[in-house]
């Protein structure tokens, strides 16, 4: 099988503690987290513009949810998911049109991915969810 | 090197487009999105409502909720064939993810037209 030729000798670093994982490898990692947890979020959130949109009622249900402590730190957590997803999909976009590929401009842009999308989660979370 | 254990047939740069293309829709309409709550301030039901009845938002919305479902269903696909080692399970769980996303495309359609 194709696993076979891969599995041969080959050099291994297993001094875990001198290997760094640097700001873009970061960026990259919690790419992938948000990208699966939005997705596994996906019933909820579907369910919450549904009930919203359905009654008078229910809308100020929605908001009786939102503002419950549990819901509003998974909440603020999920928007913050969605800013670093979307910024820093917005950083691969760039990248794949070679833009900001050097890895000094790699490294200030995943500075500008955190920067940006952090705000944005404080600004909306401070204005959706308080 | 190329690894082609148990995927789908049509797979690669397409799906590398379309993961690009409904990328592209999800950022824009999510600037309009954030735009359109900042100058409604939807407080109320009705001002909240009015957002989604209007005919482009409804349009906008269905058509990111569309690309969500696409662009969801190539990432995980790319996470589970990371993983997933056993094939049977690695077919399982391709095939939970698709059926789960068509089932909320049918959901976001009723949310949408009959709210
Ligand atoms: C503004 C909206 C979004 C943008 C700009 C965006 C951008 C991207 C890009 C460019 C990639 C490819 C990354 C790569 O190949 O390394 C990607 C992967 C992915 N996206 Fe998104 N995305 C958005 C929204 C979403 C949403 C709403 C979900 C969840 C339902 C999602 C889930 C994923 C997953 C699971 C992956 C695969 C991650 C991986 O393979 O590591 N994305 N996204």
């Amino acid at each position: 099988m194709a696993e076979m030729a891969i599995k041969k000798k080959r050099p291994k670093n297993l001094d875990l503690p001198t290997i760094r994982l640097p700001l873009p490898g970061i960026l990259s990692i919690l790419h992938r987290v948000s990208g699966a947890a939005i997705f596994l979020l996906l019933p909820v959130l579907l369910w919450l513009l549904q009930s919203s949109l359905a009654s008078p009622e229910a809308f100020a249900g929605v908001k009786g949810i939102i503002g419950h402590p549990l819901a509003r730190i998974v909440l603020f957590g999920l928007i913050w998911f969605y800013m670093h997803h979307f910024c820093a999909g917005i950083r691969y976009l760039l990248l794949d049109v070679d833009k900001g590929v050097g890895l000094e401009a790699a490294r200030r842009s995943s500075k500008i991915v955190f920067a940006v999308s952090i705000a944005l989660t404080l600004i909306i979370g401070a204005k959706v969810l308080w | 090197m190329v690894n082609r254990i148990l995927v789908g047939a049509h797979y690669g740069l397409k799906d590398w487009i379309i993961q690009r293309a409904t990328a592209i829709i999800m950022a824009v309409y999510t600037v309009i999105f954030l735009v359109v709550i900042a100058a409604v301030g939807p407080d109320s039901f009705d001002a909240w409502r009015g957002i989604f009845a209007n005919g482009f938002m409804k349009f906008a919305t269905f058509l990111f909720f569309v690309s969500v479902f696409y662009h969801a269903w190539i990432g995980i696909r790319d996470i589970w064939m990371d993983y997933i080692k056993p094939d049977a399970l690695r077919l399982l769980m391709m095939i939970a993810t698709a059926a789960v996303l068509v089932g909320y495309a049918g959901w976001a359609v009723q949310i949408l037209w009959r709210m």
